[in-house]
């Protein structure tokens, strides 16, 4: 296909779907199910982009990436370019080619969407990532700013964290990251399974940071190992960036759910993709799923991870239940797509009622209760209503919650820190400043459980505040 | 590097270990614990904290080598360092002058009771400890409960060491007594913990306890710590892990705690043979 494929033929290039492992197949290990673009299928998806001069895909991404130039590169052969572009806005491509919601961001706006199918723009991204991680791997690090002489910590090491320090090292600070798990990622590690995110891909990432200079330090809890005022007052960091996270889950507050085989979706990820316990030989415990039945609470990415990690861990019948439709679910269109494909099961417009006993304190069984949709709420989704008398019975070996998370109440008692009525930092809107003087915060500490993009997108904005707010420092008083 | 500085054995299976950890021997509050892994493949280990020698940057740790991390850990040797190790973590013992204050101990619990023993003796409180064992030989860190105390009860199950008798048996005789108990801690074995909330209730006697359940990251994310206290939902990790004894449903515990135990028999029988198939190809 030649570069100058007329506007009219590149039109009738059908989009091209991902290779990935066969559902059957991949139901019985953890490894990636995406296998990713070849260099063909990459060109002729690329030839798709209608270069768009106003490029509405990019003002659709939370951090702008420029889309079409990008996409250019690879139509004209030259990947590393096309990485530079990418990298450029979004310090974490590998990552977010396969865990952004691209169908709410940028290929929603993408022209072609509106008579057909979207360029696949996060395959684009993955591909683009993937292909050129050797090469940018071995390239010597670039020249950095002269140092500034200032230090910042940032808490958690999750994407907010990762964007955020990216920059802050690129702008002459010293970075420090401290992290509480022994592993470096935050939600990345322990959050997302293998099978959607390969952990030597964050790690890969990790590395790339190291490589700039930044400080990463696991085994640090702020507010207990150390705290906010330690950092500043003691250690000397001029300011803090807190991406800590929604990390306290949920639960339905139904009775019988202190029943044994009831467990968090955190719990059931954390034994499983933090500790491995998906590998033989990992020490860590995880209840018996061969030929088991469970059912997953929830309908988001992380319901939708646990329903197919447990698929993986051998169950037999796995259950989405979710109170309201198919079309209010927040999970990721390509996840509840790979989940249908793998036998995942879904109830929808039900709710749990109470869980029943086997006379032993384990689960046996879930009763449900029917809904239907009422008045739109807050949220803007459409609310559901009970339906009297429709109530049933469900047998069940496990359940896992999987209905979000608030944030983590480790730092809730800080002085000077403001959070709201949910639980979230308090923080100034264009600023991201929380109430404490040199302290800013992004992510889901902030807006509570969202996306790993929007969550990098603070996490870059914050770093632009806080060099604004370093280099005032700078300057002489009155 | 958390290196560890001493190591000693003090009873079958049990050990105490200093190890090297400036920052949380800095913050450590009687009643808080740690969250450590010894190797890098080993699982997260919460344990609680006996005491903290801030110049020296060290904490001390009462270790039963009962699972396969807790194995790993104790086969690790002076001048080692173990992998990782987070903390302190969990809420402080609450201290204030109550008065009386009988401390029960039982097992590597008695850690946890040192601990805030410790700290309600220099609050000016008067203690009386009870500390208990199965036998003379799991009897555990006597000198340092006895430096401590006002009055140090220590009792074995069959009565080869000290006053023979449960704990609980014990701290009914103080009542029978006559004792003015203002206010009872107990730190040690779930259905230990249940008896003694079941006694302090019928005189009165504010409880505390300080609860020991499965944990995996110590700091609220995953909930495995979860336990019913008055009803509600909380996590002992970052709620905890002291609790109003009255108020804990230890029943539902006591399953969750027993809940992976099968597994765990399961994974450190594989782990056996798996040693055993190396020792016969080494031989």
């Amino acid at each position: 296909m030649p570069n100058d494929l007329p506007l009219k033929e590149r039109m009738q290039i059908a989009r091209h779907v991902m290779p990935a492992q066969d559902a059957q197949v991949r139901i019985t290990n953890f490894d990636e199910v995406n296998l990713g673009f070849t260099p063909e299928l990459a060109r002729e998806e690329a030839m798709r982009c209608l270069q768009c001069k106003d490029a509405p895909c990019s003002q659709g991404c939370p951090v702008h990436v420029h889309i079409p130039d990008f996409i250019n590169q690879i139509v004209e052969g030259d990947m590393l370019k096309a990485a530079d572009v990418l990298l450029q806005d979004n310090l974490l491509p590998a990552i977010c080619g396969r865990v952004c919601p691209q169908e709410k961001f940028c290929e929603s706006r993408c022209v072609l969407g509106k008579k057909g199918l979207p360029v696949a723009i996060g395959s684009l991204e993955r591909y683009t990532a993937d292909a050129t991680a050797n090469q940018r791997a071995a390239r010597p690090v670039g020249d950095l700013p002269p140092a500034t002489g200032r230090k910042v910590a940032l808490i958690g090491s999750g994407p907010a964290s990762l964007a955020c320090a990216g920059d802050l090292i690129r702008m002459g600070h010293a970075v420090t990251v401290f992290e509480a798990l022994h592993a470096f990622g935050g939600v990345l590690v322990y959050g997302i399974p293998e099978f959607r995110l390969p952990k030597r891909i964050v790690e890969y990432e990790v590395n790339v940071l190291r490589r700039l200079g930044v400080r990463f330090e696991k085994n640090v809890v702020i507010g207990m190992t150390l705290t906010l005022n330690e950092l500043m007052a003691d250690q000397g960091y001029d300011a803090v960036f807190i991406g800590a996270g929604a990390g306290l889950p949920h639960f339905l507050g139904v009775p019988g759910e202190e029943l044994i085989g009831i467990y968090s979706s955190n719990e059931l990820l954390t034994r499983v993709n933090l500790m491995k316990a998906y590998q033989s030989g990992a020490v860590t415990p995880i209840f018996s799923y061969q030929d088991k039945t469970v059912a997953v609470f929830g309908a988001g990415n992380t319901a939708l991870d646990s329903a197919r990690t447990a698929l993986r861990l051998g169950a037999k019948k796995v259950h989405i239940i979710y109170r309201r439709s198919e079309e209010e679910m927040p999970a990721r269109h390509e996840e509840v797509l790979h989940a249908k494909e793998e036998g995942v099961e879904f109830t929808f417009l039900a709710a749990p009622l109470e869980f029943i006993d086997n006379g032993q304190g384990w689960l046996k069984g879930v009763r449900l209760q029917r809904m239907q949709l009422g008045e739109p709420d807050q949220s803007g989704r459409r609310s559901p209503v009970p339906i009297e008398g429709s109530e049933f019975t469900m047998e069940l070996d496990l359940a896992v919650i999987a209905i979000g998370n608030s944030s983590n109440p480790l730092l809730r008692d800080t002085p000077g820190l403001q959070f709201t009525r949910r639980g979230t930092l308090e923080v100034g809107e264009n600023s991201l400043q929380t109430t404490k003087k040199g302290v800013f915060a992004g992510g889901d500490i902030v807006t509570g459980g969202a996306t790993v993009i929007s969550a990098m997108g603070a996490g870059r904005q914050a770093a632009q505040e806080i060099n604004r707010y370093l280099l005032e420092l700078n300057q002489p008083a009155g | 590097m958390f290196e560890i500085k001493t190591k000693t054995k003090i009873a079958p299976d049990i050990f105490r270990f200093e190890i090297y950890a400036p920052l949380i021997a800095k913050k450590f509050q009687a009643g808080q614990f740690i969250v450590l892994r010894p190797l890098e493949s080993s699982e997260r280990v919460p344990l609680t904290i006996m005491k903290a020698n801030r110049e020296a940057g060290t904490i001390t740790l009462i270790v039963k080598a009962i699972g396969l991390s807790t194995r790993q850990l104790a086969e690790l040797k002076e001048g080692d360092a173990v992998a990782d190790l987070l903390g302190p973590l969990g809420k402080p013992s609450e201290i204030g002058k109550f008065g009386t204050v009988v401390v029960v101990g039982g097992g590597v619990g008695t850690a946890v009771a040192f601990a805030v023993a410790q700290t309600l003796k220099e609050a000016g409180n008067r203690i009386i400890i009870i500390s208990g064992a199965r036998d003379q030989s799991f009897v555990i860190l006597e000198d340092d409960l006895r430096e401590i105390s006002d009055e140090l009860i220590m009792a074995t199950d069959d009565g080869s060491y000290g006053v023979k008798g449960f704990v609980t048996e014990l701290l009914k005789d103080l009542y029978r007594k006559g004792e003015q108990i203002d206010r009872v801690i107990a730190a040690g074995p779930l259905p230990m913990m249940k008896l003694i909330a079941d006694i302090t209730r019928e005189h009165g006697t504010p409880t505390i306890v300080s609860l020991n359940p499965i944990m995996v990251d110590g700091i609220g994310m995953c909930g495995g710590c979860r336990a019913l206290v008055n009803g509600k939902i909380v996590f002992v990790c970052v709620d905890g892990p002291e609790f109003d004894a009255h108020q804990v449903d230890f029943d539902s515990l006591m399953r969750r705690n027993n809940a992976y135990r099968d597994i765990e028999q399961e994974k450190e029988h594989a782990c056996k043979l798996d040693a055993q198939i190396e020792e016969m190809k080494r031989a």
